[in-house]
């Protein structure tokens, strides 16, 4: 069997790509290293959908960032994923800052962004109460919103394994030769052969490009430390506030989340490891002394978790995305870092046009239906929604997540979805059940309960996310 | 809509004395709703002895101690609901429950009592820098999977935080084959009972590292080892104390959360400092015909005495829904004095005809101090202790004589004297 299109790794980028293709008679697959979709550089980021005034006019993250982000939220209403148009607003705390935030606004208007206004201290404290008493000014962008990463990847993935893409989990791709106009994919799972391959392999993207000896792909993994604070914190801000950007980045950011909580964070330093997501005290005290310096009242004591995420940034400073050099059915969609997320829709759809554009005649899928359906959240229904829900389906009378009440049958929806869950990250990920205050700390080993029944295995076989990372031994005495 | 008298939210130790003690006093619709599958709260999986002492005369189980209840409510008509959640409840005491059985549940309750315990605090609030690897859990979590479960969650153990379940926890996976290393404890005191520290610690070989805290966790899948350092006065890492001990499991017993989500959505003020309601002596909250008890109101470190507040609660209750009150309240709220760092009940209604127990925790360790109670510039006690420890719950009686003296204006103090 060969494949038209495999796509390594599923992050934001190639679950969306998958999801673009499954509109085409294609036989596509969607290969991910992990055991589940969303595991990298998607899994752990500010959510932001930018407004588009941070990329130099030109380049490739101008361009589909604005693009990316005007489709965010006619998308994210087809996959049923919470998004949320509230505004960013980038703060300066002297004189020459507001100089840059001059630079930021003409920079914006260059790259088509619409609505952006430079405001004054007083205007800046009647939408934001809690700014810092050091901000002087600022610049507004509406159209900035925000959106929560891996579940938009997850519901790509669902959908586009719905329509027909093959999803191969703990697929890692260790090899990759070319002949007769096909590629045969070493990995964990065995020789996969496929026509084109899209590089969606984030951290590792140039890893993957170098097996076919393609060296152009140079990616500096970039750490960036969060803390998820409580959700009784949540409307501390209603934009998301920037500080004036850095060499390295946009800087910490002080934000709620669609989910309700306030989230704070990134720091931003190159490593070596693609891999490492550790934490570090420096890092932690680096995010709450910046998120104190935007906002009165940021305090840690109302955390629920930190958390490490690593951005997979080019050296050549924007995204890569195109045929590669060494061979033009192998194209690049690499070092996408911030903003990636934003731009990810425009990127899939340009990819898809790319595989498209070479055939000669192509097909669409006449059954492709890009609606996520049945999304049911009993924490959003009514009560008429629930009592229907639970009439027809007990499991949804079953409150399995205290804190964020997420019921049995939520669970088990998302384990029995298409790309569904494995393990117990991946039920937290989908319903969020393990995601609020307590941490898991009740409802954990229940998940694990649920996830080995319907899997069909023991108890100590689930893990927290896939490999070795399992929860529980042998049985007691 | 269905009709309770009284609705009893959590079904644990707290919960159950608390509609017993309605019942005995003669309310007639009584339901608890609990969200485990069974009745007992979180005595179920505590497997080991030393409850009861205080309240039985005797040395009971966990398991033993909740079956005593258990067996009462049983055979009494009071209506019990398990596996059943509250989402809310209104303002005008209306409680919103779901089950897979009946589903969305409305009850219009005269009076309820909120016995929804406490929860575990988590990694998250603990600011540890490292991996988010397999094998980092909660004691109590620990506790649910060997005894409940049957399964060991790990080999190679390090308790973080030596309160009471990470003292029992330490014995526990001892008992069970696993190794425990260390129990690290960030404050220069034990937060548990001094009988645990002896009988799971001491009597088993385990050190007790007292200013000591994990500072990092490492392992990408399976936790492989963890940082741990002596830490200063401000609670921060010394640089240089570093070291690193392997183990494939850190359990965290680093204090308790009274769960009171319900209770804020219902706008009930809550004491900063024991994170529950505030109360007065019947343990009714700020809102009219709402009692709370057990640890939901304040975390306490024995079950005996939760059974005795869940029995005032009940009490409570009972005179409220019978219109057994004695009129018009007046509070007198009792002050904390030096080194004391709550009182529960926050209020007490000096109407009330009977004698009231003030309980109450010190801030830090104290030998040969003396508490004392002072009304009104008068002292009224003033009582040697040979020692006062913040894991141990104090307590001194206010007798009926003294409150009946009392008046609007009247203050009332408990203090520690060294």
């Amino acid at each position: 069997m060969i494949y038209d299109v495999a796509i390594i790794g599923a992050g934001v980028i190639g679950s969306l790509t998958a999801r673009e293709l499954s509109r085409y008679k294609l036989k596509t697959a969607l290969l991910e290293a992990s055991n589940d979709v969303a595991m990298g550089a998607t899994k752990a980021n500010s959510g932001i959908v930018h407004a588009g005034f941070d990329a130099v006019p030109g380049t490739l993250k101008a361009k589909f960032n604005v693009k990316g982000t005007a489709m965010m939220a006619k998308y994210c209403e087809m996959l049923s994923v919470p998004y949320k148009n509230n505004g960013s607003i980038v703060v300066a705390f002297s004189e020459e800052e507001k100089h840059t935030l001059r630079v930021l606004y003409e920079r914006g208007l260059a790259n088509g962004v619409e609505k952006l206004r430079l405001i004054d201290r007083e205007e800046l404290v009647g939408l934001e109460p809690n700014i810092a008493d050091e901000a002087v000014g600022a610049l507004v962008a509406p159209t900035a919103g925000i959106v929560c990463p891996y579940e938009l990847t997850i519901a790509a993935a669902e959908n586009a394994v719905s329509n027909g893409v093959e999803f191969k989990r703990n697929c890692r791709v260790t090899g990759i030769a070319f002949s007769d106009g096909v590629f045969t994919l070493e990995t964990t799972l065995g020789e996969i052969k496929s026509r084109y391959v899209i590089n969606a392999a984030g951290t590792h993207s140039g890893e993957v490009s170098k097996m076919i000896g393609d060296d152009s792909v140079e990616i500096v993994p970039r750490a960036g430390e969060y803390f998820i604070l409580d959700k009784a914190v949540g409307n501390l801000v209603s934009h998301t506030i920037f500080q004036c950007p850095t060499e390295l980045g946009k800087g910490v950011l002080v934000t709620g989340t669609v989910d309700g909580n306030l989230l704070i964070g990134p720091t931003a330093s190159d490593i070596e490891d693609a891999d490492d997501t550790a934490t570090t005290l420096e890092g932690l005290n680096e995010v709450k002394r910046l998120a104190s310096k935007s906002c009165k009242n940021v305090s840690t004591r109302n955390a629920i978790t930190s958390f490490s995420g690593l951005r997979a940034h080019a050296k050549s400073n924007d995204f890569i995305i195109g045929p590669s050099s060494a061979n033009d059915h192998f194209i690049n969609a690499a070092g996408i870092e911030s903003p990636g997320l934003s731009s990810a829709p425009a990127i899939a759809v340009y990819l898809a046009y790319l595989i498209c554009n070479d055939f000669e005649k192509i097909d669409l899928n006449p059954d492709f239906d890009g609606v996520r359906h049945d999304v049911f959240r009993f924490r959003h229904a009514s009560d008429e929604e629930r009592a229907a829900a639970i009439a027809e389906n007990p499991a949804y009378g079953r409150i399995i997540c205290r804190c964020e009440t997420v019921t049995e049958g939520e669970i088990i929806d998302a384990i029995r979805a298409p790309a569904g869950a494995r393990d117990v990250d991946g039920v937290k990920r989908r319903t969020r059940a393990g995601m609020g205050r307590c941490q898991g700390g009740f409802c954990g080993s229940k998940v694990v309960e649920i996830l080995a029944r319907e899997l069909g295995k023991e108890v100590n076989e689930i893990t927290k996310f896939g490999n070795g990372s399992f929860i529980l031994f042998d049985k007691s005495k | 809509m269905i009709n309770y008298d009284l609705v009893v939210v959590g079904g644990g130790p707290a919960g159950m004395a608390a509609a017993l003690k309605a019942k005995e006093e003669g309310v007639e619709k009584i339901i608890i709703l609990e969200r485990a599958e069974t009745l007992g709260g979180i005595l179920e999986q505590c497997i080991h002895t030393g409850f009861g002492l205080h309240y039985f005369g005797e040395e009971l189980s966990g398991p033993e101690y909740a079956e005593k209840f258990i067996v009462q409510v049983e055979a009494s008509d009071i209506d019990v609901k398990c596996d059943t959640m509250v989402l809310d409840i209104s303002d005008d005491n209306v409680v919103t429950a779901v089950n897979k059985t009946d589903g969305l549940v409305k009850i219009q309750a005269k009076a309820i009592v909120l016995a929804m315990g406490c929860r575990e605090r988590p990694r998250g609030a603990l600011e540890m820098a490292g991996t988010r690897a397999s094998g980092i859990m909660t004691a109590g979590t620990a506790q649910k999977y060997v005894n409940l479960d049957g399964y060991m969650p790990g080999k190679k153990v390090v308790i973080l935080g030596s309160g009471d379940i990470g003292l029992i926890m330490a014995r526990r996976m001892t008992l069970e084959g696993a190794e425990v290393k260390v129990v690290c404890e960030i404050m220069p005191y034990s937060g548990g009972l001094t009988r645990n520290i002896v009988q799971c610690l001491d009597d088993f070989g385990i050190p007790l590292r007292l200013s000591t805290t994990v500072i990092k966790t490492h392992g990408r899948e399976r936790l492989e080892g963890v940082t741990i350092a002596k830490v200063d006065d401000r609670l921060q890492p010394i640089p240089g104390t570093e070291e690193y001990i392997e183990c494939d499991t850190l359990m965290l017993s680093v204090g308790l959360i009274p769960e009171n989500e319900l209770t804020k959505n219902v706008g009930i003020p809550l004491d900063r400092v024991t994170n529950g309601a505030v109360v007065d002596e019947m343990r009714q909250t700020g809102h009219k015909g709402i009692f709370a008890c057990g640890n939901v109101l304040h975390v306490h470190d024995l079950v005996d005495y939760v059974t005795l507040e869940a029995q005032l609660a009940g009490k409570g209750a009972a005179d409220y829904i019978l219109g057994r009150t004695p009129g018009e309240a007046i509070y007198v709220a009792p002050q904390t004095g030096n080194g004391v760092r709550y009182i529960v009940p926050q209020k007490i209604n000096i109407k009330n005809p009977n004698d009231v127990k003030l309980y109450f925790r010190v801030g830090k360790i104290y030998k040969n101090a003396r508490v004392v109670v002072e009304c009104d510039g008068n002292v009224l006690s003033s009582k040697k202790k040979v020692k006062l420890a913040p894991g141990e719950m104090e307590n001194v009686v206010i007798s009926a004589d003294v409150l009946a003296s009392m008046n609007d204006n009247s203050t009332l103090s408990v203090r520690v004297e060294e």
